[in-house]
């Protein structure tokens, strides 16, 4: 198992070095002068122009740059934003948090609604319910999220008003970020409505960035148990006479599950990109709607940075991903 | 794939009979799923409303008729029958433009789908054919574009290149070309060492034969399955790319463009919201429909069960 993470852990490191080597090199591929973009000074006399190119380090040679960029980012310095001059890794974690919350709390809804499908639908192979259940998933897979975001606000905030429109709670609420996390942070705070509000904010982004990966493992459970449930081990566990709860539960599920929780790993990196949408329709104070706001204004030091962080984030989840695989399957190991 | 057709005969099978009796047997298998004849029909429908979009169209899709800003669709309350979706804020038929965006995202699909085929398809080849060092770069090379979120990387691709239709489409077939690599890769490195390929390198076959005319061919079913679902990818995130005000630029009546014009009167106008993601979402669903039933049809594994 060892020898199985140190050969994981090698052939990312090429792909974290080729990684920060796009993140370094984009802003200088940009049209235009990457000191005054990097800068933010659109107008500059010479002197000056020389000045901030010597204070940003831009007048070495690119591949010095370049180790001085990775060496930075190793120890932690991203550099700083070109709008708001914090320091970039800062900035992250604290938007951190807000985009975890989401995700996990979308991750958990995608897994507890979309494994049961996939396993009634397996089991009730070509009935009503497996071709309503699928209809239902290869609808979700199909869909548009940030108009199903739209939609939902349109309903549920417009017409119903159950759930506010955007943020992570109500503005009536104060308390300091302890973890960051806002529905343990309502908590902690002890204030009488806190968790409520935090929680009815949660509930339409969670709702919106969970509806591909639920239907992405709705249908990848389904057809991972089609194919254990013909398996001979199956039909011997039928035939001892053993309850069909037991057979599929115990046999044939645990079996089916390998497949399934590949997909979910790697929905994480799809939802890292659904973030992207879901933060921008909700306002949702995460690092989706910071990557896009970056973009918006011009803010290329912290979409260097941003695109660095997030790439390393899925790079780490694959690996944990890979190795949670090698565990419950020994045959992939080697 | 074709041991159907082998019969008792001595008579060598022409390859046109081959081709009839294998089209015959897809067809077979991809009416059997009534979800992907349903999506081929409505696909089919869209790219007639694509075409004939100037003679379908009640309006210009660009007219702004100031007097009839924001009217509800025809049956509603105050609707007009001769705006059957209504009006969007400055008055431009809904209908209209959504008969016009159908060809934006048509074209869209067969743009982003045809860069990133043919582009994962020659590096594919290469790397599986060769292997070697060039195979390693070109796997790490694609294992880095695989690490960021294809959305992200798309919007930063556009944010340096300048926002536009384009530019927006060609950072979509950047994002989606490494899974065509993959599956190019895998189907040569199973296919080399088979004997008709050995065979057709000693009647003296070059490289360029051998991987186009020889391996290519049999490869072409994860790629034609693939090809249908980056077809579908490629609408969505050209579409959120639009919605975002990265992708094409208002005052085009592409889809996602016109929800990113359309979002400030949510809670006001339903309309202007609801029937562009409508249009997204038939499109997509009845590509992925057809998607489902091409992989029915075309994996012989899944043919069996």
């Amino acid at each position: 198992m060892f020898g199985f993470l140190l050969r994981r852990i090698a052939v990312l490191i090429p792909t974290f070095i080729g990684v920060s080597i796009i993140a370094f090199s984009f802003i200088r591929l940009l049209p235009g002068d990457p000191v005054a973009l990097l800068s933010g000074e659109r107008v500059m006399s010479p002197e000056r122009h020389a000045q901030i190119s010597a204070q940003l380090g831009m007048d070495r040679p690119l591949i010095v740059q370049y180790f001085d960029y990775l060496g930075g980012v190793l120890t932690g310095d991203f550099g700083s934003s070109i709008v708001s001059k914090k320091p970039i890794l800062d900035q992250f974690w604290a938007l951190f948090p807000a985009t975890v919350e989401l995700s996990f709390c979308a991750i958990v809804i995608a897994v507890a609604l979309g494994i049961p499908a996939g396993v009634i639908a397996a089991i009730k192979r070509g009935s009503i319910f497996d071709q309503g259940l699928m209809g239902i998933a290869l609808v979700g897979y199909s869909m548009p999220i940030f108009w199903w975001g739209l939609l939902l606000i349109i309903l549920f905030s417009g017409t119903l008003q159950w759930f506010p429109v955007s943020g992570r709670i109500s503005l009536m609420f104060f308390f300091p970020p302890v973890t960051g996390f806002m529905l343990i942070d309502s908590l902690l705070s002890g204030q009488q409505g806190a968790f409520a509000s935090a929680i009815s904010h949660l509930a339409l982004p969670s709702i919106v960035l969970a509806t591909i990966p639920l239907a992405v493992i709705a249908r990848q459970t389904r057809s991972a148990m089609l194919e254990v449930l013909s398996e001979d081990y199956v039909r011997t566990a039928r035939a001892k006479g053993l309850s069909p709860f037991r057979v599929v539960g115990i046999h044939a599920l645990r079996n089916a599950m390998i497949p399934v929780i590949t997909t979910i790993g790697l929905q994480i990196g799809v939802m890292l990109a659904g973030a992207i949408l879901t933060e921008t329709i909700f306002s949702w104070p995460g690092i989706g709607k910071w990557m896009v706001d970056s973009v918006f204004r011009r803010d290329y030091a912290v979409i260097q940075g941003g695109l660095l962080l997030i790439a390393a984030i899925i790079m780490f989840v694959n690996l944990i991903v890979d190795l949670l695989y090698g565990l419950i399957n020994p045959r992939i190991r080697h | 794939m074709a041991d159907t057709t082998v019969t008792k005969t001595a008579e060598p099978v022409s390859s046109a009979a081959m081709r009839r009796q294998m089209l015959r047997e897809f067809w077979f298998y991809f009416s059997e799923n009534r979800g992907a004849v349903l999506g081929l029909i409505i696909f089919v429908a869209l790219v007639i409303v694509a075409i004939f979009a100037s003679l379908i169209a009640p309006h210009s899709p660009f007219e702004q008729y100031r007097d009839f800003a924001l009217l509800p669709p025809a049956w509603a309350e105050g609707g007009n029958p001769s705006y059957l979706l209504g009006t969007d804020p400055v008055g431009r038929d809904i209908l209209s433009r959504l008969i016009y965006g159908a060809q934006y995202s048509l074209f869209i699909g067969v743009f982003v789908t045809t860069l990133s085929l043919t582009g994962g398809i020659i590096v594919g080849l290469i790397a599986g054919y060769y292997r070697g060092w060039i195979d390693t770069v070109i796997m790490r090379l694609m294992d880095i574009i695989l690490a960021f979120p294809s959305l992200l990387l798309a919007l930063v691709l556009v944010a340096i290149l300048g926002p536009s239709l384009t530019n927006g489409m060609i950072a979509i077939a950047l994002t989606l070309q490494p899974h065509f690599v993959r599956l190019t890769r895998a189907a040569v490195m199973a296919e080399k060492s088979r004997d008709y390929v050995t065979a057709a390198r000693l009647a003296g076959a070059g490289p360029i034969r051998l991987m186009f005319r020889t391996i290519l061919p049999n490869c072409t079913a994860p790629l034609i399955v693939q090809a249908t679902l980056s077809f579908s990818n490629a609408i969505l995130d050209a579409a959120a790319l639009g919605f975002l005000g990265m992708g094409a630029q208002p005052p085009a009546p592409e889809w996602g463009t016109m929800l990113a014009e359309a979002r400030e009167f949510i809670l006001r106008a339903w309309w202007v919201v609801t029937f562009p993601g409508v249009a997204i979402l038939v499109t997509v669903l009845a590509i992925n429909l057809m998607g489902d039933g091409l992989r029915d049809a075309l994996d012989p594994k899944l043919k069996r069960s």
